[in-house]
């Protein structure tokens, strides 16, 4: 069962008026973010929306720390960012999972990259790959798995290192409609409701079904344009609350906003 | 009433044809198919040689020039049987191998170190990356008159031939391995906990490494061409030497003998190549 999110310890993720300016190789200058200020409880499942190139994924490389802001502070677990934190983990869009590696050893990957021993991190690995449902699948090659398995071993390979923030950049948008339902249903059972998940997709209803509060975000300069809390009931299964009729009319509302944004992007 | 009891997968019927059966006939049919390609493509081998051993015979072609496929024959069964003019025939095809193999070796390596150096430091490939593109607009078997004149007629100018040849070629495909390591699995493993250092061993090397094995065939290839190529310029064993030789003294089924043995020694590397490349990607898709 899900737990509340904890408001009174420091907040798991905090943006303080970032501002990201970008300067692209031939020269030109470009501001990604300005004055974006929002704050994810930890325990909290977020989803950020907003028009395609708005920087939603700027956010998220600022909170690995891959990517510094020009102005303002961002901190995780109310520490400021400070080169890559061992408990954030990503989930790509693309496929990240290394192809030269058997479905195992990828996913075994993160616990001998961090110094565990070799007998630990197989056990693990294994115990993953069933829960992701890949138990007979350890030994073949991700180019012989379907979509969705590649994307059931990528997150193996990142709940493996029991992340207490995970962040996602639209990993289910490769995806066919069938295999996307069923995942966005794995990861609220892999999630659980502990942890913190900052989720970007340019989907609403994904971003309804699955999250906590949705953020939906300006175009570019992108700035956080409205908080919407969803109180839908948890657990939820996917496939079935886009019919709750709270759902359609959060929908209504968030859409509304959203499509403002998208007419100007 | 008793429903009919449903008819299994191999017996089901449609239009009078059970599965079984139509299955039976296809594969009939595929085994007529391949043994029809089997007997035109020896038909196509007898018509081409019979065809050239009568123009031969009956001096439609004169055979001083072209020779014949008797001629050829029995040009290597002397060859294996009293030795060529430089000794054992095996002994040749030893030492062109010896060379084709230690030049892709050194080559192979080099153009690896090179490509993943250059490949990781911006700065260093801006600066070679001209002088590399006008070394290699040079046809590099001309090169070879240089090692003969520096190194001899020994192996070492026939390996360094070789070298040079893969080594563009190797180089090139590290390089775009090194660059093309996807931005998101250094990420990922970035995130997963790698040091910089082990993004390197296990991002970095393995990208390159599949991109240097795809490049296998043709750089070994290459490497024949130097070793051969330089034997033709001055040496004192090996196939080319074998080749140019008969070319001196005007012995055309000579000439065809030694490129029908370098020939051999070529598909037969070629199969070994295959097999090893078979092993070491098997994680790649099946396109490429």
């Amino acid at each position: 069962m899900k737990q509340t999110p904890n408001l009174n310890a420091a907040p798991a993720i905090e943006f303080r008026s970032v501002s990201c300016r970008f300067v692209s190789p031939d020269g030109k200058a470009t501001i990604a973010l300005r004055d974006f200020s929002m704050s994810v409880a930890q325990g909290e499942f977020v989803a950020i929306v907003g028009p395609t190139g708005c920087g939603k994924s700027t956010t998220l490389s600022m909170i690995t720390g891959l990517l510094k802001p020009t102005s303002g502070d961002v901190r995780v677990m109310g520490e400021p960012v400070d080169g890559i934190d061992p408990r954030i983990g990503f989930v790509f869009q693309a496929d990240a999972v290394f192809p030269w590696r058997s479905v195992l050893d990828n996913v075994a990957a993160g616990p001998l990259f961090r110094g565990r021993s070799k007998s630990a991190a197989y056990d693990e690995a294994n115990e993953w790959l069933r829960r992701v449902g890949l138990a007979n699948f350890g030994k073949h090659y991700p180019h012989q798995l379907s979509g969705g398995m590649r994307k059931r071993v990528a997150l193996a390979q990142t709940f493996i290192n029991k992340p207490e923030i995970l962040l996602m950049d639209e990993p289910f948008s490769a995806l066919d409609m069938q295999t996307r339902t069923l995942m966005q249903d794995e990861l609220l059972q892999l999630w659980g409701g502990t942890g913190s998940v900052v989720f970007v997709t340019h989907d609403l209803e994904e971003a309804i079904a699955l999250a906590d509060s949705v953020f939906v975000l300006t175009a570019r300069p992108a700035t956080l344009k409205k908080v919407y809390e969803i109180d839908l009931p948890r657990p939820r299964v996917t496939s079935e609350i886009r019919y709750h009729p709270r759902f359609v009319e959060i929908s209504r509302d968030i859409w509304h906003d959203l499509r403002e944004e998208v007419q100007i992007a | 009433m008793t429903s009919p009891a449903k008819p299994s997968h191999a017996t089901a019927t449609l239009d009078g044809k059970s599965l079984a059966e139509v299955e039976r006939l296809a594969q009939r049919r595929i085994r007529q198919r391949h043994a029809l390609v089997i007997t035109l493509r020896i038909l196509v081998l007898v018509v081409a040689l019979g065809g050239w051993e009568l123009a031969g015979r009956n001096k439609w072609i004169d055979p001083f020039f072209f020779s014949m496929p008797s001629l050829i024959f029995l040009q290597i069964v002397d060859w294996f049987q009293n030795g060529t003019s430089q000794g054992p025939l095996l002994l040749q095809v030893w030492v062109t191998l010896e060379e084709t193999i230690l030049g892709f070796l050194i080559g192979a390596v080099a153009g690896v170190v090179c490509g993943i150096v250059l490949g990781r430091n911006k700065l260093l490939s801006d600066v070679f990356s001209l002088y590399i593109k006008i070394a290699n607009s040079i046809p590099r078997v001309v090169l070879g008159s240089v090692f003969v004149i520096a190194l001899g007629l020994g192996m070492a100018s026939k390996v360094a031939l070789a070298v040079v040849m893969v080594f563009f070629v190797v180089f090139a495909n590290a390089f775009q391995g090194v660059r093309e390591a996807d931005r998101y699995m250094i990420a990922n493993a970035q995130i997963l906990g790698a040091s910089r250092r082990q993004v390197t061993t296990s991002v970095v090397i393995p990208s390159a490494l599949s991109w240097i094995l795809a490049s296998l065939h043709v750089s070994f290839g290459f490497a024949l061409v130097g070793a051969v190529v330089g034997e033709f310029l001055g040496s004192k064993q090996g196939i080319g030497l074998l080749i140019s030789t008969a070319q001196g003294a005007f012995n055309a089924s000579g000439v065809f003998a030694a490129m029908i043995v370098l020939a051999v020694v070529a598909l037969a590397m070629d199969y070994l190549l295959t097999a090893l490349e078979k092993r070491l990607l098997k994680w790649r898709p099946a396109a490429f």
